[in-house]
């Protein structure tokens, strides 16, 4: 199971990435490897504003369908438009395809994540 | 919840499946380092190797074992010879479907039911409060295994370590004292993917063995397939899922399965009235393919609307592995069932556009000839 040291993460297997006012957000491997071949990215809209753990959009594997959950509060700066075309990237590269970036609203947000050591053993405790 | 292993249990986790509860058994979903969309593609192009053991066996036997097979089911089992195959629905009197079902003729005074796992208890109390005198019913499904070898390759797979000429089992017949590698089988060249294979119904105790000489004599021709491809491929095939497609709210006429259903044999059998009156006065709603105009996977038990109003739902919707697109099989208002009528499927509360369609799915690469 990957989990990259320079990410934020969450309970839903969600990440962030955090530059300056700006955080990307994806999905973990563990999320991925879990949901099977993903076929399907409903992405919100640019300029759309959320609470932390709103919903932002949904996935859809062959076999489920799951809502992707904002790790922290802001608005939509940008979406990954590629992952409508080829949704399969969040199975091959989870941490290289982000899916939205946003705009962060409350940086305490943050806070309230989970850092790389914290999530691995959270990934470790569902799997036992 | 306690769940019911198949006899290949343990084969399941030496190949890393990954077990889900499937109606109370636990059964692998997926393997790992191949997962639904690979392991789909497999049988399409090559072979897989599947675990069906769930499903149910009932012998029926007895001097007037035809006679009630044929009060049973929708289908006319006197026009089947020995060791030929028919698939049937078998309903209430209303003409609601209690399951659909593969019947394996030994002689007129013995046949094999196979039926569907989830539905076995249900349908062995049904056969036996319809049961007439003279024939006997004997549930026997925890003492077989069902293995599927089902792909383009699979016959040269299967023939390697077989000690008959499987050419000589044709589509929908089956042989019931076939060796493979040294083990007594029943096989049939029938399947649920839409390509050409067999089913081999063995002993419990010989399950695993015999599932390991299949994956060695088909090498890299052939892998384990899970219950996510079992259902992509079905789907494709368009064949019908108990509780999906047919249910006993739904009638096979409904479900486009008219052919099954032989009205004018000369027996009576359970619901032939309600289906006839059902066929004379019309049918109020038909089985349709769709496609989507707009983004969006349709799933089971969406609604579909037209102008705002339900006319229908989905039965079966996925995005398809061979198409890779979506698609879905949907049971609306027969007015709306025309080829070319768009329709709209309800996901997560909004309207998404869609096209009722024909001719939209997977082409059966079974050997009909």
């Amino acid at each position: 199971m990957n989990i990259p040291e320079n990410l934020l993460y969450t309970d839903e297997h969600e990440w962030i990435s955090v530059d300056g006012d700006t955080g990307r957000i994806g999905i973990t491997d563990y999320a991925q490897h879990h949901l099977g071949d993903i076929v399907f990215v409903e992405l919100p809209e640019v300029g759309e504003s959320f609470a932390m753990r709103d919903a932002v959009g949904v996935i859809e594997s062959v076999k489920a369908v799951v809502s992707l959950y904002t790790p922290a509060s802001g608005t939509i700066l940008e979406v990954n438009e590629e992952l409508e075309d080829s949704p399969e990237l969040l199975n091959e590269a989870p941490y290289d395809s982000w899916i939205a970036a946003i705009k962060l609203g409350d940086k305490n947000d943050l806070n309230k994540l989970m850092n790389a050591e914290a999530y691995a053993a959270f990934c470790q405790n569902l799997e036992d | 919840m306690f769940l019911r292993q198949t006899p290949l249990y343990d084969m399941h986790l030496k190949y890393n499946g990954k077990m889900i509860d499937f109606g109370g058994w636990d059964l692998p979903v997926q393997f790992e380092g191949m997962g639904i969309i690979k392991e789909h593609n497999m049988v399409r192009e090559s072979a897989g190797l599947f675990d069906v053991s769930h499903m149910g066996e009932v012998f029926i036997t007895g001097e007037k074992a035809e006679d009630f097979l044929q009060s049973l089911v929708t289908n006319d089992i006197k026009v089947m010879k020995d060791l030929q195959i028919l698939y049937s629905p078998m309903c209430y009197p209303d003409g609601g479907v209690v399951d659909d079902l593969l019947i394996y003729r030994y002689n007129n005074q013995k046949y094999l039911l196979v039926i569907n796992a989830g539905n076995t208890d249900k349908d062995f109390a049904w056969i036996k409060q319809n049961l007439i005198d003279g024939v006997s019913a004997v549930n026997v499904s925890s003492e077989y295994a069902q293995l599927a070898i089902q792909g383009p390759r699979a016959q040269e797979i299967l023939q390697k370590i077989s000690d008959t000429d499987l050419d000589s089992i044709k589509f929908f017949w089956f042989n019931p004292s076939v060796k493979v590698s040294g083990i007594d089988c029943i096989i049939s060249r029938t399947g649920y993917t839409g390509e050409d294979g067999f089913e081999v119904y063995v002993k419990s105790d010989d399950a695993a063995f015999l599932w390991e000489e299949i994956l060695q004599a088909g090498g890299d021709l052939v892998a384990p397939i899970g219950l996510g491809a079992r259902d992509t491929l079905r789907f494709e095939a368009k064949l019908p899922l108990y509780g999906q497609e047919i249910d006993q709210d739904i009638t096979p006429l409904e479900a486009g399965l008219g052919f099954f259903v032989k009205l004018n044999k000369d027996e009576d059998f359970i619901g032939k009235s309600a289906l006839i009156k059902q066929k004379e006065t019309g049918l109020n709603r038909k089985l349709v393919e769709f496609e989507m105009l707009d983004k969006g996977i349709p799933r089971s038990h969406y609604d579909v609307q037209k102008e705002g109003k339900v006319i229908g739902h989905v039965t079966t919707g996925m995005h398809s592995p061979t198409f890779k697109k979506p698609l879905g099989l949907a049971l609306i208002s027969i007015e709306y069932s025309e080829p070319g009528t768009e329709i709209d499927i309800i996901i997560r509360d909004k309207p998404i556009k869609a096209v009722v369609g024909t001719g939209l799915f997977y082409k059966k690469q079974t050997k009909t000839k």
